[in-house]
């Protein structure tokens, strides 16, 4: 019987920084996996966001470069513009991708740039302790929404893939979700969708993964997971955007 | 040789495209629309890469990755442009990455107007965005130089791994001259060190990693060490100026740009009615040219220098900081789009 299991060559055998239950851990790997099958690693460069994931590069073993809190896509761009034949991908939090970044993630969209993006969405800032991001849902606790988020007073949920749908550039969105083993194999095969797509010189593609937050979410692991099927996915619904 | 007229904005750009840029990002601002004109449509011709980016904030980290990337890139702006780029220029020096950036300075604070300043000189020299860093900074005096200087920035921004800046200001860009588009070939050839720390894919090696982030106790200050320690190396050899008459000077104009121009005529004219003027005109403003401060003071006593500005007083605090008290310091500036005439430099000059 062949070997059917191992370690991704693209992912150093770290344990990582990442809080008990968090879904970071899923979605590097998942993004390692990918890459060693495509047989890209020699290929792919990374950008890492400002955020929990700050340093992604201490786990993926590949080219990384760091980009200023919501600059991923412009530095992304360039990297991609100056080097056509490597796989360029942005790793983003939605405090990066969605808030400080936006106006980076529309325009590198719009201008339809071949790059593949990975939009963690755990619906909180995680490295400062908490507070409300664009995609916090309604009521939802905070450290700045510490009586739930209000409509009145905050706005709402961002749903900036949607919004990015739009966009004549963009050529692949799909939501996907790490809260269940189903579900993680859905997001696997997004992102060699993704992967495949920039490869294929088909344009921008966007990967957006429900991930959990059981620290700041305040919830252990189990229900995190269990938030995310029964409250997060009916704000932000699973499946091919664009 | 063949001279083509050129505006300073124009002359940056060719120079810069002949100086082996294959990246440019930037946004439209007066008055430097020119130059990103120029590279857009020069730009592409050569295999390069232009983007007009959707902003200030974009454009920097574009030339961040590019850079990252091992393309010679640069961007350009004015001075509210600039002050957007300050965050990207910290990350760009925090992650020792070598880039080129053009202010064409215009007068300010806030929007303030499009004409001519050289208010950004403390922030071009002192760092500018966060943290502990120095951009090297280049200023021009004509369309020439403009064109000229564009090989050294990048050659200083590769040997160095390190931003430099162009100090330029409204009337530099604007400004037609006969450019020698040869020139520049004898002062530097393109030549710079394989970029070994560039992010191509890791096939075949290590895998590289781009950074400015250091959270484990001491790496930081490690990381500062060796910055700091360039810029010493940095400031010993890479002073730059031009002297003028400055063997019997009396009174030393110092003035840096299209600034040091006006303040040439105006020695001219002094010399002529008699008066011992002379001129320093620091071309780069960081590291800036103590040396020869500090050599005329130690052997001429009574000298007196007029720092002459743009601004009101910036170059003249690093005039003071070079001579130590050693000599006397006066300085004549406008700003707000005023402009210190060769007449108004002559009369402050008569009274001292």
């Amino acid at each position: 019987m062949g070997k059917i299991y191992s370690h991704p060559e693209s992912l150093r055998n770290l344990p990582t920084h990442y809080c008990p239950g968090c879904g970071h851990g899923i979605a590097h790997r998942l993004i390692a996996e990918v890459v060693d099958e495509l047989k890209i690693r020699g290929k792919v460069i990374a950008v890492a966001p400002v955020g929990c994931a700050v340093i992604a590069y201490d786990y993926w073993d590949f080219d990384c470069s760091e980009a200023a809190h919501g600059r991923a896509l412009a530095v992304a761009t360039a990297i991609k513009r100056v080097r056509k034949n490597n796989i360029v991908f942005t790793y983003q939090g939605d405090g990066d991708l969605a808030a400080i970044g936006t106006n980076e993630t529309i325009h590198a969209a719009n201008r339809g740039e071949n790059l593949s993006v990975f939009f963690i969405n755990n619906a909180v800032y995680g490295m400062t302790g908490g507070q409300m991001a664009p995609t916090t849902l309604l009521s939802q606790k905070t450290s700045t929404t510490t009586k739930g988020r209000d409509a009145a007073l905050h706005g709402y949920p961002l749903k900036i893939s949607e919004m990015l749908a739009l966009l004549p550039g963009v050529k692949y969105i799909e939501r996907t979700s790490l809260h269940a083993p189903q579900e993680i194999i859905k997001t696997k095969k997004a992102i060699k969708t993704a992967f495949l797509n920039q490869i294929n010189g088909v344009g921008f593609s966007l990967v957006e993964i429900l991930s959990p937050c059981p620290t700041y979410w305040g919830m252990p692991p189990k229900a995190s997971l269990d938030w995310i099927r029964d409250v997060m996915s009916k704000e932000f619904p699973l499946g091919r955007i664009k | 040789m063949k001279k083509i007229l050129m505006s300073g904005n124009e002359a940056i750009a060719e120079g810069a495209l002949r100086a082996g840029c294959t990246f440019y990002a930037g946004y439209p601002i007066t008055p430097q629309n020119e130059l990103i004109a120029y590279m857009s449509a020069h730009m592409q011709d050569k295999g390069g890469v232009f983007i007009q980016a959707e902003s200030e904030l974009a454009a920097i980290n574009m030339v961040f990755g590019a850079s990252a990337a091992g393309a010679r890139a640069m961007t350009s702006s004015s001075s509210p442009g600039v002050s957007l780029k300050q965050e990207g220029i910290s990350y760009i020096a925090g992650a020792r990455l070598p880039a080129v950036i053009v202010n064409i300075m215009r007068a300010g604070p806030g929007l303030g107007n499009i004409w001519p300043a050289q208010s950004d000189y403390f922030q071009a020299t002192r760092g500018g965005g966060n943290g502990d860093y120095h951009c090297i900074v280049l200023a021009p005096a004509s369309s020439q130089e403009s064109f000229d200087f564009m090989r050294l920035a990048f050659n200083l921004a590769d040997k160095y791994r390190n931003p430099v800046m162009i100090l330029g200001d409204g009337m530099l860009g604007q400004m037609m001259e006969p450019v020698a588009v040869n020139s520049s070939h004898k002062l530097s050839p393109v030549s710079y060190k394989p970029k070994s720390w560039a992010l191509t894919g890791c096939q075949g090696r290590k895998p590289n990693i781009v950074k400015s982030f250091y959270m484990r106790e001491g790496d930081l200050e490690r990381a500062n060490l060796i910055l700091q320690n360039q810029y010493q190396a940095i400031k010993k050899k890479e002073q730059r100026f031009e002297g003028l008459l400055l063997g019997d000077a009396e009174i030393i104009l110092v003035a840096y740009g299209s600034m040091a121009r006006i303040a040439k005529s105006a020695v001219k004219f002094l010399r002529s009615k008699g008066k011992k003027a002379g001129l320093i005109r620091p071309i780069t403003l960081w590291p800036f040219p103590t040396d020869i401060f500090k050599e005329l003071s130690r052997k001429r006593k009574r000298l007196t220098f007029l720092a002459v500005e743009m601004s009101y007083g910036q170059m003249v605090e690093d005039v003071r900081l070079a001579l130590e008290g050693k000599a006397r310091v006066e300085f004549f500036g406008r700003s707000g789009g005023g402009i210190p005439t060769g007449e108004g430099i002559i009369k402050k000059c008569m009274r001292l």
